[in-house]
């Protein structure tokens, strides 16, 4: 295996990028192969999904998580940690219930649309970045946990920051976790 | 660094579900999915060479200019290859480290506008089996990345045709036609 050659920073930007271009390519790619903008949002939750099973293992791989207790944690996690390694961003973290179940992650800058204006013309409904919802939720399934993940806010909608909404299906029986260790 | 490893679970992805969705019985529906894939790479290729609108700096690392033609003591047409095959070591140096984070193991020319460039462990094929297993699967992980390379060559002005082949995983070759215009 040939040694990694030094990584100046314009290549990180250029890798940024390409992850940034091949997923518009891809929208495009979509819009062009489905005419409903709900078909385009399910293919890419799909995909994302797909994408989400896959994508926690080589995040287990890379970080060093301790075991979480509460899904507040697990989010905590997910805006902190994942987030930050793999989009370079870190989402703040609101709790929406006093249950401690419905959570969202609002971002600021979302790098995912760095190259998009506005969303195309009859496609009001799109939801641009709905890779991300499938990602989540397949990355939560694969640790058993089941959750709906959906786009609240969305800047390419004229929101002024983009809320991802994650809700947990299934309380965590507490006493059980803990005597499985 | 993570971000490399984003872009390939979307390639990934792309790849298995762009070919269910398109694929017909016959060789026909193998053709469209290739080019789809093929016209994907394409057109981020040839946003990686763009310069992005406003003060932000060019996605290519700055050093990217040819150098300066020799003087005319050289028939015009070696002058014209130089230059192409400066063009060429740029891909095969500065793209392929932005890109896939390691140079292209070898390049190759007829110094008639064919160009052959080698990588022995190309890291979108890494993950499949070494050897001879999944040799009918490799053209589809290769698609995206020829178009890469023929978007990025139209943006330094350079029309070409790129095809690939796969002899043993993870070794692949590139073929670079020039197209005169």
């Amino acid at each position: 295996m040939s040694r990694p050659a030094h990584r100046r920073p314009e290549y990180h930007k250029i890798n940024k990028d390409l992850f940034v271009l091949t997923y518009g390519a891809l929208v495009a790619q979509l819009c062009k192969d489905y005419e409903k903008d709900e078909d385009v949002n399910k293919y890419l939750d799909k995909m994302g999904y797909g994408i989400g099973t896959r994508l926690v293992e080589d995040f287990l791989a890379r970080s060093c998580v301790r075991r979480c207790h509460s899904y507040s944690e697990i989010i905590d996690i997910i805006a902190q940690v994942a987030f930050k390694m793999y989009l370079g961003i870190t989402p703040s973290v609101t709790c929406n219930n006093s249950s401690r179940t419905e959570f969202s992650l609002i971002l600021d800058k979302n790098p995912l649309v760095e190259f998009v204006e506005e969303l195309p013309a009859g496609r009001s409904s799109l939801c641009y970045c709905n890779l991300l919802c499938g990602i989540i939720r397949g990355a939560l399934e694969m640790v058993h946990l089941a959750a709906d993940v959906t786009f609240l806010q969305d800047t390419l909608k004229g929101d002024r920051v983009t809320e991802i909404g994650i809700t947990f299906l299934k309380k965590l029986d507490e006493k059980k976790y803990r005597r499985k260790k | 660094m993570a971000d490399a490893a984003l872009f390939e679970f979307l390639h990934t992805e792309m790849v298995a579900e762009l070919w269910a969705h398109h694929s017909d019985p016959g060789p026909g529906g193998q053709k469209m999915s290739l080019s789809v894939l093929e016209g994907m790479g394409f057109r981020v290729g040839q946003a990686l060479g763009e310069s992005p609108p406003g003060p932000t700096a060019s996605a290519w690392p700055k050093r990217l200019s040819l150098p300066p033609p020799p003087p005319p003591r050289l028939p015009q047409e070696t002058l014209a290859f130089r230059e192409e095959l400066d063009v060429l070591k740029f891909l095969c140096k500065d793209l392929w480290v932005a890109v896939f984070q390691k140079q292209m193991d070898s390049l190759r020319t007829n110094h008639q506008g064919t160009y052959v460039l080698q990588d022995n462990s190309f890291p979108l094929l890494i993950r499949m089996a070494a050897g001879l297993q999944y040799l009918e699967e490799a053209p589809k992980f290769l698609a995206f990345t020829c178009g890469l390379l023929r978007g990025a060559l139209s943006t330094l002005g350079i029309k070409s045709l790129v095809t690939a082949s796969v002899a043993s995983l993870p070794t692949c070759k590139f073929q670079v036609v020039i197209q005169k215009t």
